[in-house]
């Protein structure tokens, strides 16, 4: 049962373009498997390596950015973007990793936090090549429809999925965790916790990378102040991870089902709906009070919860 | 055959000497005891062994190599494991878990480092706890468990910062008899430790340090009957 669920959960998301949802059911199942790409990328480094980044808009701007220029500057099709943004998401990684990766803890935090915000200024003043704050639009879309980028989305969800799992139950897998663990220890267990930090790094930002090419080529707009946001891309990836469950293999799923879902949901309070960021951190707030290893991690504490509820 | 050799390393924090011009060396299958007063500069050698601190002055040779300025990773690659006073385990992880990633050292695959280190949980009578997750193990697992992770990178000397503090006598007895086994399977040992019963009588050889330096050195009798030593610290330890 457990091996055969990742299969029966890609199989039913699979069938259901089949049943004709509307446009807009669509755009929403596209932006939560979209958000758990993200999310199992931020995972396999904050979650399973333990280096919290409050920078991941970086890998996603950078992603984005190589589909918008290829199409902009070169007249390619934006969707090379995605096998090219590999290539180019690992330079800035390998980079941010050099001058992020020797600061622990709270530093590492700022100073990836730092790094997107520096990369967004760049975005916005290096008009040549990325058009400033016009950004950059995609004027042929590819599909009318919402299918084929659902179909696309979910394939990159399902590749990051065995991924991060192959990596988990692999050699680096272990030493991500001795390394979130305890650094030192694993140091002295003969752990090179620098070149694994930067593997893990690496593999986070190429998958939130590609993530972000893939936006370019859906949302067929980007600017730096999309898709370099430090509350909109950055801090809501850890939000997806955070609530759906930090080191889970299916947290960063249910963690992006409940936030694009909260986030559609308060837009339509009217007046309040400007305020979804206030929401976001209350419920952060919460989950970190009650469930603090997310609602997949915690998943044993909500059934003896729900559980005495049911008796009493 | 000297295996490690200690050659007139110096360490400064500062303007505090924690280790001045101290020269040692260790034999091969040999157990040398690292004793000294607190703050002796005990532990201070140790990191300077194992690759935490760069000596401010003198090296350090492993096998007629030279390790100092090395990182710790390379130099348990090169087969120096250590234990902390401070025990560190990689505590969500199971007491198996943590084993097998240090066993990951020197094999590829899962299937081989979970062979060394369920052998090595078996070696340190920890098996029947393997599935516990080790922040809920008691200290005197927790140190055994941290015996088995140096064990498990299949170290030719194994660094051990006192392994019995805070143990029960039956506890006690268990972890000398581990270490005579570890010692039978031909790893040199250098161990750090305050018991000096254990200390007398499973080392070879001891080094006294006292404000970081070199005091004495020789046979658990030498230093039992030396008086510098009983003056420094045996004798301390009884007036008190």
């Amino acid at each position: 049962m457990k091996k055969t669920l990742p299969l029966i959960i890609a199989g039913l998301l699979a069938v259901l373009p089949l049943i004709g949802l509307s446009s807009y059911w669509m755009h929403i199942l596209i932006l939560v498997i979209m958000w758990s790409v993200i999310g199992m990328a931020w995972n396999l480094l904050g979650g399973y390596c333990g280096q919290v980044s409050f920078g991941h808009a970086a890998f996603f701007g950078v992603g984005a950015y190589t589909a918008g220029i290829l199409y902009n500057k070169l007249g390619i099709s934006a969707w090379w973007g995605l096998p090219l943004s590999i290539f180019i998401v690992t330079i800035f990684a390998l980079v941010i990793g050099y001058i992020c990766l020797r600061l622990k803890g709270p530093f590492f935090a700022l100073g990836t936090l730092a790094m997107g915000v520096i990369l967004r200024v760049m975005a916005e003043n290096l008009t040549t090549i990325t058009e400033g704050d016009l950004g950059i639009m995609i004027r042929e879309r590819t599909w009318i429809g919402k299918t084929w980028y659902f179909y696309i989305i979910l394939i990159l969800a399902a590749l990051a999925f065995f991924l991060v799992k192959k990596v988990i139950e692999s050699k680096l897998g272990y030493y991500f965790v001795a390394i979130r663990e305890d650094q030192d220890a694993a140091e002295s267990l003969g752990i090179n916790t620098t070149l694994y930090k930067t593997i893990a790094l690496s593999l986070s930002a190429v998958i939130t990378g590609l993530a972000g090419a893939f936006y370019t080529n859906y949302m067929g707009y980007i600017d730096p102040k999309i898709v370099f946001a430090l509350h909109d891309i950055s801090i809501v990836t850890i939000m997806v991870v955070m609530v759906g469950g930090v080191a889970t293999y299916w947290g960063p799923f249910v963690g992006a089902v409940i936030m694009v879902f909260l986030a559609e949901i308060i837009r339509t309070i009217p007046k309040l709906g400007a305020a979804h960021h206030t929401f976001f951190g209350i419920l952060l707030i919460v989950i970190i009070i009650f469930l603090p290893n997310g609602i997949v991690g915690d998943l044993p504490k909500l059934k003896k919860l729900f559980g005495i509820r049911r008796a009493s | 055959m000297a295996m490690l050799e200690v050659k007139g390393v110096s360490r400064f924090f500062g303007g505090l000497a924690a280790l001045t011009d101290v020269t040692f060396d260790v034999q091969k299958g040999d157990i040398l005891g690292l004793i000294g007063p607190n703050g002796a500069g005990k532990t201070t050698m140790f990191n300077v062994v194992n690759g935490f601190y760069s000596p401010s002055l003198g090296e350090v040779y492993f096998n007629q190599k030279k390790i100092s300025g090395l990182k710790p990773h390379q130099i348990c690659k090169m087969g120096i494991a250590r234990t902390f006073q401070v025990v560190k385990p990689l505590q969500r992880m199971s007491v198996l878990d943590n084993v097998i990633a240090s066993a990951f050292l020197r094999v590829k695959s899962r299937a081989q480092a979970e062979e060394i280190a369920i052998e090595t949980i078996k070696f340190t009578g920890l098996y029947d706890d393997r599935e516990v997750i080790s922040k809920g193990l008691p200290l005197g697992k927790r140190k055994k468990l941290e015996i088995a992770r140096a064990l498990a990178t299949q170290p030719e000397m194994i660094l051990l910062d006192e392994s019995f503090a805070g143990l029960n006598p039956s506890e006690l007895d268990d972890s000398i008899g581990i270490i005579r086994r570890i010692k039978e399977r031909g790893i040199t040992i250098m161990i750090i430790e305050h018991h000096m019963k254990v200390i007398m009588a499973i080392s070879d050889r001891i080094v006294v340090l006292s404000y970081g330096q070199k005091l004495a050195e020789g046979t658990p009798r030498e230093i039992g009957n030396n008086p510098l030593v009983v003056e420094a610290y045996l004798g301390e330890a009884e007036s008190a």
